[in-house]
């Protein structure tokens, strides 16, 4: 409940107090709801949870909220990339809305996540704004990163954020090692290891993960399986594409990543493992309509068919508009209204974003060490202290 | 962009006795050097940090008579301990157990640090004080373990990660080059790595190619690290606490071969400063860098050079990345002679960068081009005539510095 709550204060910091009330979202309750999952999960050397969520008629309208921001976003990127305001790399997320927002739905902020280079909706979750996105997309000072990082860099420190990383599969050991600070100090929270179907390839997760479950480390790690490693399809990258039983000895769990209420489920059961057993691996079958980055046009290596074919059956967005509007939340306008008005949000931050100025040429050398160079040093006889170079 | 760095000039610690447990290296002690003096020098490079913030503001924190005075000099102080005997290797690990004690965030990962005591025993006994969570047994997975490590920095733990040799650091180069240095950066300054990377390297005994890599070089284009590299007990100490207390990513080099010099140390507390380089002989004519194991056959060289006339200035430069060019500079300034004296490889390494640092910085204070003796570009082989011959000998030192002074 605390969570809802906490996705509540999030909503309402975005929409003023005139718009909740008139939209009626403020009737909307917190009673219970319960919905089935569209798919059972699948375990590997677990019991799997139940396929019956609850949820409630708040928490679905936060989810369709949020996704469509995150859709509404996206897009919008993409088309800053083909005015050419956004450079180099960028990856974009949409299609993967619903595993960003199930987990957020499931964790709270002392819980920390770290992800690949998709990084921009799980920024957002995580409590970034769509100013600080869209400027550091366009490389500008008011960005996360200063402008300094890119697309690959959103990182949120407040926010238990922890990036935001180019090199494929290295974030996972920087995940275990979050996982291992997080039972050093003993908070009673656990780490989110995000890494692609391509990444699960990679030698360095295998090494973590023998040593998380070595420790018990507090880790849990989550395969977001597109099914496609850039342009390499699952099947010919992996001679075993069951993500979720590479652990062997870890268990895992395989999660219908389109649908936001089997995430949520998903997640906190694995909250509640981590905390106890050590680490658990999630596997999410997901999928992303653009491809790779904007420099591939995601068609050479699967068909349009295909990706209509899970846009008009698949779509997260859609699955969380039918519930809504099964359980008699909020009317079709409502809803048409809401992705208005989120769309409206976002054009005023590109706006706002694009009047950003460009980073001080000073800031080349910012932040490069911390504070400068130097320790306080001493002597023995402390008497004099030595001094310190700027 | 010019930077104004404020510097107060201190001393540097001399090495007073130096005991080797190898006796073919026994060297006698020599006179130890104190210098104070009261001037600031305010000097602009182009290399360093430069940052508008940097400033006069800077003067209020600097004391006006800078000095660390060893020890066990000739006009002991009364107010001091005598100080006590160690190795290097417990040097490092009194500096590493006094950082422990003082913040509990500090901890070390590495393979067989815990139980085993360490493979050259640094962190001997730690386990059974402080538990094995705080000094924790890694698996061969230096990738990803030094990954960990630097996950837990940016959480803020201060975790020291050790490399049983520094060329099996070269698994976890992605993880040190891309995040450990750059994650401060990228993040706009939210995430700071206040790691600690250290290792043996260098040249050993006969221990075949692989195990002999003298890879500073290959760290040292990485931007946001420091890099520096110990050579005596009572440095290795210092270094080791201002590396754990700094809050950026630090590389620390050690020596297979030096473990087991032994030196008296203060038994107060002292950190020594990371960027400074040390003034190891004080001399007129000609300028010998030089650092880590190299220093020993400089001192070696030197003393057959002062018996035929001549007079070097040894200067440990200690730090990798940055390079102490003020130290560097003045002796530069007064000798007009340089010898680099190294042993990382040829090609790109400390010494090759160190010569073009100097060249464009003090050019006009050389009366003759720059040398640097370095180790040969090979693998090291494994016969003992062709392993000496692959690093720099004291014959070749003496014969270079005569060369030059001509």
């Amino acid at each position: 409940m605390a969570q809802l709550t906490r996705r509540a204060a999030a909503l309402n910091k975005s929409l003023p107090a005139a718009i909740l009330a008139a939209r009626g979202l403020a009737t909307a309750s917190t009673s219970p709801i319960t919905v089935e999952t569209s798919l059972p999960f699948t375990a590997h050397k677990i019991d799997p949870p139940s396929r019956s969520v609850e949820t409630s008629s708040q928490e679905l309208l936060t989810f369709f909220r949020d996704m469509a921001l995150m859709r509404r976003m996206e897009i919008a990127a993409d088309s800053l990339y083909k005015a050419k305001l956004i450079r180099g790399f960028c990856h974009l997320y949409d299609g993967q809305e619903a595993v960003c927002v199930g987990m957020e739905a499931a964790i709270n902020r002392k819980d920390c996540i770290i992800t690949a280079y998709r990084d921009h909706c799980i920024f957002l979750g995580r409590g970034g704004t769509l100013l600080e996105a869209f400027a550091e997309l366009m490389g500008r000072k008011d960005g996360c990163s200063k402008g300094k990082g890119g697309s690959m860099h959103f990182y949120k420190k407040e926010g238990g954020f922890y990036g935001g990383h180019g090199i494929v599969g290295a974030q996972v050991p920087l995940g275990c090692g979050l996982a291992f600070a997080q039972k050093y100090s003993k908070d009673e929270s656990v780490t989110f290891a995000m890494y692609g179907d391509g990444a699960a390839n990679q030698g360095q997760l295998f090494e973590a993960l023998n040593m998380a479950a070595l420790w018990d480390l507090p880790a849990i790690l989550v395969c977001e399986n597109n099914h496609y490693g850039m342009g390499t399809a699952e099947w010919r990258a992996a001679k075993s594409p069951a993500y979720y039983k590479r652990g062997d000895y870890v268990p895992g769990l395989k999660v219908d990543g389109m649908d936001a209420l089997a995430v949520k489920q998903a997640c906190k059961f694995a909250k509640e493992h981590a905390l106890k057993n050590g680490p658990i691996i999630l596997e999410m079958d997901t999928y992303r309509y653009h491809g790779h980055s904007m420099s591939d046009p995601g068609s050479t290596y699967r068909t349009r068919d295909e990706i209509s074919g899970v846009r008009q059956e698949r779509d997260p967005i859609e699955r969380i508009r039918k519930l809504v509007l099964a359980h008699d939340i909020a009317t079709e306008k409502e809803l048409k209204d809401t992705e208005k008005e989120v769309r409206k949000e976002v054009d005023e931050a590109i706006a706002q974003a694009k009047e950003s100025p460009m980073p001080d040429p000073s800031e080349l050398f910012t932040n490069v060490y911390v504070k400068g160079l130097g320790t306080e040093s001493f002597g023995a006889d402390r008497k004099e202290v030595r001094t310190v170079l700027p | 962009m010019a930077a104004a760095l404020l510097h107060g000039v201190g001393s540097t610690t001399p090495l007073s006795s130096v005991n080797y447990n190898n006796s073919r290296r026994s060297l006698p002690g020599y006179v130890v050097h104190e210098r104070k003096r009261a001037s600031f020098l305010i000097q602009c490079y182009g290399s360093l940090l430069p940052g508008s913030k940097i400033g006069i503001n800077r003067a209020a924190k600097l004391s006006t008579n800078a000095v660390t005075t060893k020890q066990d000099n000739v006009t002991a102080s009364t107010t001091s301990k005598p100080g006590h005997e160690l190795l290097l290797f417990e040097a490092l690990r009194e500096g590493l157990e006094e950082e422990m004690e003082r913040d509990p965030r500090v901890c070390v990962m590495g393979e067989d640090v815990g139980h085993y005591g360490g493979s050259y025993k640094v962190t001997k006994g730690l386990a059974d004080k402080y538990g094995d969570l705080r000094v924790l047994d890694t698996p061969i997975a230096e990738n990803s373990f030094t990954g960990m490590g630097i996950g837990a920095a940016m959480t803020g733990l201060r975790p020291i990660v050790e490399g049983m040799n520094m060329g099996f650091l070269l698994l976890a180069f992605n993880q040190i080059s891309n995040n450990c240095g750059m994650l401060h950066y990228t993040s706009g300054g939210q995430f700071e790595i206040p790691i600690v990377i250290r290792g043996p390297g260098g040249v050993g005994r006969q221990l075949g190619a692989e195990h002999s890599q003298r890879l500073e070089s290959y760290f040292q284009s990485i931007p946001g690290i420091q890099m520096v590299a110990c050579s005596t007990p009572y440095n290795a100490k210092g270094l080791m606490k201002a590396a754990i207390r700094s809050d950026n990513p630090v590389i620390l080099f050690e020596h297979v071969l030096l473990y087991n010099l032994k030196e008296r140390v203060p038994d107060e507390e002292y950190v020594l400063n990371l960027e400074e380089a040390e003034m190891v002989r004080m001399g007129e004519h000609v300028t010998i860098l030089t650092y880590s194991r190299m220093r020993y056959h400089v001192m070696q060289a030197a003393k057959t050079l002062v018996n035929k006339g001549y007079d070097p200035e040894v200067i440990d430069i200690r730090s990798l990345k940055p390079f102490d060019l003020h130290t560097i500079g003045n002796s530069v300034k007064k000798t007009h002679r340089v010898v680099i004296v190294e042993e990382c490889m040829r090609t790109g390494g400390i010494g090759a960068s160190l010569t073009a640092s100097i060249n464009e910085h003090f050019h006009d204070y050389l009366d003759a081009p720059i040398v640097c003796l370095s180790s040969q570009d090979v693998p090291t082989p494994y016969a003992g005539t062709l392993e000496d011959w692959t690093v720099v000998q004291p014959a070749q030192i003496v014969a270079t510095v005569e060369q030059l002074c001509q």
